[in-house]
């Protein structure tokens, strides 16, 4: 999460990231029992509680979380759309949080988006050359033949020939190739980093390992960042430097791919890593090694979020939020009993979890 | 294979579009035994699903469908609306992917049940919930007499699949076909609902046909696997046979599949293996092979003829002219 033992600046710096959201009661009735008053708070969604990580220039940290565990709120966050509650989000040195309009629309044009369906965030009327387009245009980047250039390049740089595709709408593309549009005019301003919300996630496997390899190409060739966020922990591994997991809000791990996957440090990661299902032999069957769903992030359990579900949890688990703690090289955990060390005595003794936690927490 | 559950034989559907004539499925066979998982592999537009809704007769009319689906010996193709009806949900029934739409948002989870089970029996109203009632205990749903009275948008997504699952078995049909039923799961979620499906199926000795997108989840559950293509079964073996230590796959494609998902023990940024292209235009199929255009080993005779699917090994079949040699590409 630190950057520095590298000495460089970072791309990207989020510190103390909060992001939430009032919920009031739609008007109707509770079940039938309680009538509720319209507009009344009915609770407060806890979306994104005090996130921190740096992306260095050229670094891929990918972000994996199961469906409302904050990943995509995140994402927006960073984007300022909307402002996060609190915490700071450091884009190539200037807080992006203090600015409004202009400012922020100019300092963004360096951070750009990829969207899960592309049929959604392309507009159907218009004509791959003018949604290319879009974003020269909108930032004034040179005359109508420079931009005319510019697009046909950039549609060769993602593999489609302009000859066959520019005048193409939206609907006369496959999935992949609607994809790779959105991919063109996300890169069109030469942006230092590339924010993918399952960005592949709707397309067939040998689809998406085509446009995985983009984005692989881009990297080297164009110098990107990503920060890629998916629900695929194998897809998130397969493109990323660093790895963070993520559960109800909150990481819960961070490390190298290749760490996070060997040596996984939290009970969550361990299970998400068993539930895959895998072709590659030897490989045992997958299995639910977590029971149950989520809490709500209306009411998140106190202290460590995994507790209700965790199969080492103690009473500390609940008393404390558990801080990350650097337990391999750049490889952190939040965890009050991670992997690396012995399962705490069962819970079920009342006198004996208290004394061990003091020993674990001040190690 | 007199045991067989269902035994399908040449079937082929075929669409009229805009006066062009679609072959969605073209002459696929396979057999489900009681207690065995299938897996039908394939990308969108395969025509995986096809192939099992033509089986639930569930295609619009004016589709035609040839061929055979014996399910407990009796012929499901050619039957009539009212005669189908009485198989379905009885003999077989099916798991969508999208449990929210399948569910009506309007009706409490436990009534909804209740009609699928009155649907199908003569029973009173009292008798009715408290079959809907132990079949919510039956797919583990907790507290199963409170959740009846719960709306769908006030469950999540895995327990509104295990609803679904629940009216699938209301009557405890011998096969159950589930269509990516874990598709827009989250994978701890996926593993609870596959786990709670093969568990199910010993319980009740049903055959279960899973159709998905995944080879990582035919992998982990399936007992066969049907690889298809184009509308057709490209290859066809045991799970153990193409997956375990030492499996081989012999057709190209399924290769192919395998190559490009992302495995936690490839290390990062390495290129996939892609093959380029995708699946051909179902209207105006090649005349060889159907994915001889996409095909890095394609040679003239792949362009030419399409190969059969023919049984080379125990229990493998492989419709390829130049398979792969100990499961690689050569």
């Amino acid at each position: 999460m630190s950057a520095e033992a590298t000495g460089k600046e970072p791309l990207l710096s989020v510190r103390d990231l909060v992001q939430e959201f009032t919920v009031r009661h739609s008007g109707g009735t509770g079940l039938g029992r309680v009538p509720s008053t319209p507009g009344v708070k009915a609770g407060v969604v806890q979306a994104v509680s005090g996130v921190s990580f740096d992306i260095m220039p050229g670094e891929t940290l990918g972000i994996v979380g199961e469906t409302g565990s904050g990943k995509s709120t995140l994402a927006r966050s960073l984007l300022q759309a909307p402002p996060p509650k609190s915490g700071s989000v450091s884009f190539r040195g200037t807080d992006l949080t203090t600015l409004r309009g202009r400012k922020l629309l100019e300092a963004r044009r360096h951070m750009q988006f990829v969207w899960q369906d592309p049929f959604g965030s392309l507009d159907p009327k218009w004509r791959v050359r003018s949604i290319v387009d879009e974003p020269l245009l909108a930032y004034h980047e040179g005359d109508r033949s420079a931009r005319h250039k510019r697009v046909d390049e950039l549609l060769d740089l993602v593999g489609l020939d302009p000859e066959r595709y520019a005048k193409r709408h939206p609907r006369e593309l496959s999935g992949g190739q609607a994809q790779r549009v959105a991919i063109a005019r996300a890169v069109a301003l030469n942006p230092s980093l590339l924010i993918c919300d399952e960005a592949v996630s709707s397309l067939d496997v040998l689809i998406q390992a085509q446009v995985l390899n983009l984005f692989e190409r881009l990297r080297h060739e164009l110098g990107l960042s990503y920060l890629f966020i998916a629900h695929d922990l194998a897809l998130v591994k397969q493109v990323s430097d660093r790895v963070a997991v993520m559960y109800l809000g909150r990481f819960c791990e961070v490390g190298p791919g290749e760490s996070v996957y060997r040596k996984p440090l939290h009970p969550y990661t361990s299970a998400l890593l068993d539930s895959i299902p895998s072709t590659e032999p030897g490989a045992s069957r997958a299995t639910a090694t977590i029971k149950g769903e989520p809490p709500s992030p209306i009411n998140p359990p106190s202290g460590c979020r995994f507790r209700t579900r965790c199969p080492r949890a103690t009473e500390l688990c609940a008393e404390q939020v558990p801080m990350p703690r650097e337990l391999a090289p750049g490889h952190l955990v939040a965890c009050h009993f991670p992997l690396s060390e012995p399962a705490p005595v069962a819970s079920a003794t009342a006198s004996a979890p208290a004394t061990q936690s003091t020993k674990v927490v001040s190690s | 294979m007199s045991d067989a559950l269902l035994e399908v034989e040449d079937l082929r559907v075929a669409f009229a579009v805009g006066g062009r004539e679609i072959r969605a499925v073209d002459g696929i066979g396979y057999t489900v035994e009681p207690g065995r998982t299938l897996a039908i592999i394939g990308e969108s537009g395969s025509g995986k699903t096809v192939g099992c809704r033509a089986i639930m007769g569930l295609l619009p009319t004016g589709t035609a469908i040839s061929g055979s689906a014996r399910l407990r010996g009796t012929e499901m193709i050619g039957l009539s609306d009212s005669e189908l009806r009485k198989h379905r949900g009885q003999d077989m029934a099916m798991v969508f992917q999208d449990p929210a739409r399948s569910l009506n948002p309007t009706m409490r989870v436990g009534v909804q049940v209740t009609e699928a089970i009155q649907t199908h029996r003569k029973v009173s109203k009292k008798e009715a919930y408290d079959q809907a009632v132990e079949l919510l205990r039956l797919v583990r749903i907790p507290v199963p007499d409170r959740r009846f009275h719960e709306y769908p948008h006030q469950l999540s997504g895995g327990m509104r699949q295990r609803i679904m699952i629940a009216m699938a078995l209301a009557c405890r049909p011998k096969l159950l076909i589930a269509d990516e039923a874990t598709t827009a799961l989250d994978v701890t979620t996926q593993a609870q609902i596959m786990e709670l499906m093969l568990e199910l199926q010993q319980e009740l000795d049903m055959g279960l046909i899973l159709i998905s997108h995944d080879l990582g989840l035919a992998a982990s559950y399936a007992d066969d696997v049907v690889v298809m293509y184009a509308g057709k079964i490209v290859e066809q073996a045991p799970a153990k046979t193409l997956f375990g230590t030492g499996g081989t796959v012999k057709m190209r494609y399924t290769r192919a599949l395998l190559d490009a998902i992302p495995h936690l023990e490839r290390p990062a940024h390495t290129q996939l293996p892609v093959v380029s292209g995708r699946p051909p235009d179902p209207a105006n199929l090649p005349p060889g092979c159907s994915f001889a255009p996409r095909c890095p080993s394609a040679a003239d005779d792949c362009r030419q003829t399409m190969p059969a699917l023919v049984e080379h090994a125990a229990g493998h079949r492989w419709a390829c002219w130049h398979p792969c040699e100990n499961g690689v590409h050569a």
